[in-house]
């Protein structure tokens, strides 16, 4: 019986504002583990799934970023929390992207779900830590604190396809940005399962948005989107000319750029607070003493 | 598509209004509307696909048919002298951006509209002033009052007048009382030498049924409506799609029946460029290409011109624009 069952092939979809959506342009890309054999198919973003996912991304950012710190972390943390709930599908994931072993595929996830909790732990912690109390010559209380900056979107690393996501993307929410993630091109299928878990847990929807698809194509439209604040260029690492294309593009309204590395970093190191600090604006208030 | 036809009839369309139960015998006469039909046809029209340069033409033609709306409690003359600027110039940062048709505000601060439409009385924009008046949104008031408010707002300067039937004499079948009333504000809309079109709302939204909208269509026109517009946008639903088809078959088919042309107007409820494409598709294959003027279809609306202004500006730079680079209205 098992034997005769026909597979079920799955064509996965876009995940926009909370909800599963096909691609607009209809199309959809034949995603293969890392031996070359078909696992499934994905759905392929064009410029308006960006365009929807940016109009989607910016509805949620009010409200988001007026939650309190407090409450964000424990939404991130819940995340976490339904991932591990679904370990067993994330290690098939990873073992099929990136080919590694099952112990070493659980180390990853591991290693992602500990980085979520890690996030999530920042969330109330930063304004300690990045603001201040300034001291200024005269009776005024002077406090500098960190301000989300806005719509941010977010190339995946092509290569780690779960750590690397969740490196790059648990750091620009936790502060109150809302994102759009441009998953890697060959190795989807851990940033859609990432998607459902997302659509189950607390995460509001808008707040992340994650688009399957090649980055040369739909970058470019989110690069120079005038709706967008800030772009992460990680998915661009070692392609120096689309990383150069995105940061002129990015120019037209004085985006900020979170610069292409050279090559993949080591994802297990401890990422430090860059990756947070690069989506911050810093507001300064001033405030009479009194008596 | 059906068609009421007049010939060998014979109908005589002022006997109709002879008396309460002639009109209601001409107006129960019209053919029922097909409603599974009619949401059928204006979904298959909203389907079409307006790309490149018909899009970019239908962008200009929807913001040239743009009645620039603000009717709320909270109107101040600031925000009225802001919307006014705004219609006269919607993208400031390029001049080839038309003007819209008019800007649509309460009687009270039609001055305030005309004063800077006018830049004080130096020059004209060219953006007229519509005006709602007869107690709008309800329309419950007695009738020298409406007459009163009407003359108000045209002596104050509007061009346009959006009034609202008495949609309780009308679902109660008092239909000569709606043409009387109808008719009295079509004449209180001309004050000396100022002369305003007059604008029927039907406020769609409590009419029930399109048998009612094709009724209440074929009324107004007998009473002399310019234009025949949906609702006042404070009922839910406002201007649907297949409400609007309605009535622009009632106005194609009026043309038929007498020559002359009436226009319509939805409002309420349109606030993207793609429902602005959908209503213009539907006026080219229903009314037809005579009807998509300004001067013959408008879309009463406020939120709608920032869309169709980042369209805009997404099709002259090829990237897409944000809700930063309008203004907040």
């Amino acid at each position: 019986m098992s034997k005769d069952r026909i597979d079920v092939r799955k064509t996965y979809k876009l995940f926009i504002g909370g909800a599963f959506p096909r691609s607009e342009s209809g199309y959809s890309y034949v995603v293969n583990d890392h031996k070359g054999a078909f696992v499934a198919n994905a759905a392929l973003a064009s410029r308006k799934d960006a365009r929807d996912a940016v109009v989607a991304a910016r509805k949620a950012f009010p409200s988001w970023s007026g939650r309190t710190a407090y409450n964000r972390a424990q939404v991130l943390y819940r995340v976490a929390e339904v991932m591990e709930d679904r370990r067993p599908q994330f290690v098939q994931a990873v073992q099929q992207s990136e080919g590694l072993s099952g112990s070493k595929a659980e180390g990853v996830v591991d290693a992602a779900v500990d980085r979520l909790v890690w996030y999530a732990g920042w969330a109330d912690k930063l304004a300690q830590v990045v603001g201040n109390a300034n001291p200024v010559a005269g009776p005024f209380f002077n406090l500098s604190t960190p301000e989300p900056t806005g719509v941010v979107a977010v190339l995946a690393p092509q290569r780690s396809s779960l750590l690397g996501l969740v490196s790059v993307l648990a750091p620009v929410v936790v502060s109150g940005n809302t994102a759009v993630l441009v998953s890697s091109y060959e190795r989807p299928l851990p940033a859609v399962n990432l998607a459902e878990v997302l659509a189950t847990s607390d995460v509001p929807g808008g707040v992340i948005n994650i688009l399957t698809g090649s980055a040369a194509t739909v970058a470019p439209w989110l690069a120079s989107h005038m709706d967008v604040n800030a772009i992460d260029l990680t998915g661009a690492a070692g392609d120096t000319a689309l990383a150069a294309e995105l940061e002129v593009a990015a120019a037209d309204n004085l985006k900020r750029v979170r610069r292409a590395p050279a090559a993949e970093p080591d994802w297990t190191l401890d990422p430090g607070l860059e990756p947070m600090t690069a989506f911050l604006e810093i507001k300064t208030v001033w405030h009479p003493m009194g008596v | 598509m059906p068609t009421i036809s007049t010939q060998g009839v014979g109908w005589d369309l002022s006997d109709a209004t002879r008396s309460d139960a002639a009109l209601r015998r001409f107006l129960h006469g019209l053919p029922g509307v097909d409603q599974v039909g009619a949401e059928a046809r204006a979904a298959a029209l909203g389907t079409r696909s307006i790309k490149t340069t018909a899009k970019a033409q239908a962008l200009d033609l929807a913001i040239r048919m743009v009645d620039l709306t603000t009717l709320e409690g909270q109107d101040t003359p600031g925000k009225v002298r802001a919307l006014a600027s705004k219609a006269m110039r919607p993208d400031p940062t390029d001049p080839t951006c038309p003007a819209t048709a008019a800007v649509c505000v309460y009687p009270d601060l039609v001055g305030v509209a005309k004063e800077t439409l006018t830049d004080g009385g130096r020059r004209d924009s060219g953006v007229n002033i519509a005006a709602v008046a007869t107690a709008f949104p309800s329309g419950r008031a007695a009738l020298d009052i409406k007459l009163a408010d009407t003359a108000d707002a045209v002596e104050a300067g509007a061009d346009e007048i959006d009034m609202v039937i008495d949609r309780g004499a009308f679902l109660s079948g008092r239909y000569l009382q709606v043409f009387e009333e109808i008719v009295a504000v079509r004449e209180a809309c001309t004050q000396g030498e100022r002369s305003a079109h007059l604008k029927v709302i039907f406020e769609t939204g409590e009419l029930q049924t399109y048998d009612n909208v094709r009724r209440a269509s074929w009324l107004a026109m007998m009473a002399g409506a310019h234009f025949i517009k949906t609702s006042t946008g404070k009922v839910q639903p406002a201007a649907t799609l297949p409400v609007t088809m309605i009535m622009l078959e009632a106005v194609r088919d009026w043309r038929e029946a007498t020559g002359q042309m009436v226009g319509v107007k939805p409002a309420g409820g349109i606030r993207t460029t793609k429902d602005a494409i959908k209503y213009l598709v539907m006026v080219n294959e229903v009314a037809g290409p005579d009807w998509l003027d300004p001067d013959w279809f408008r879309f009463g609306a406020s939120t709608l011109l920032n869309d169709l202004l980042m369209q805009r500006t997404k099709m002259r730079t090829g990237r897409y624009s944000g809700p930063d680079y309008v203004t907040l209205d």
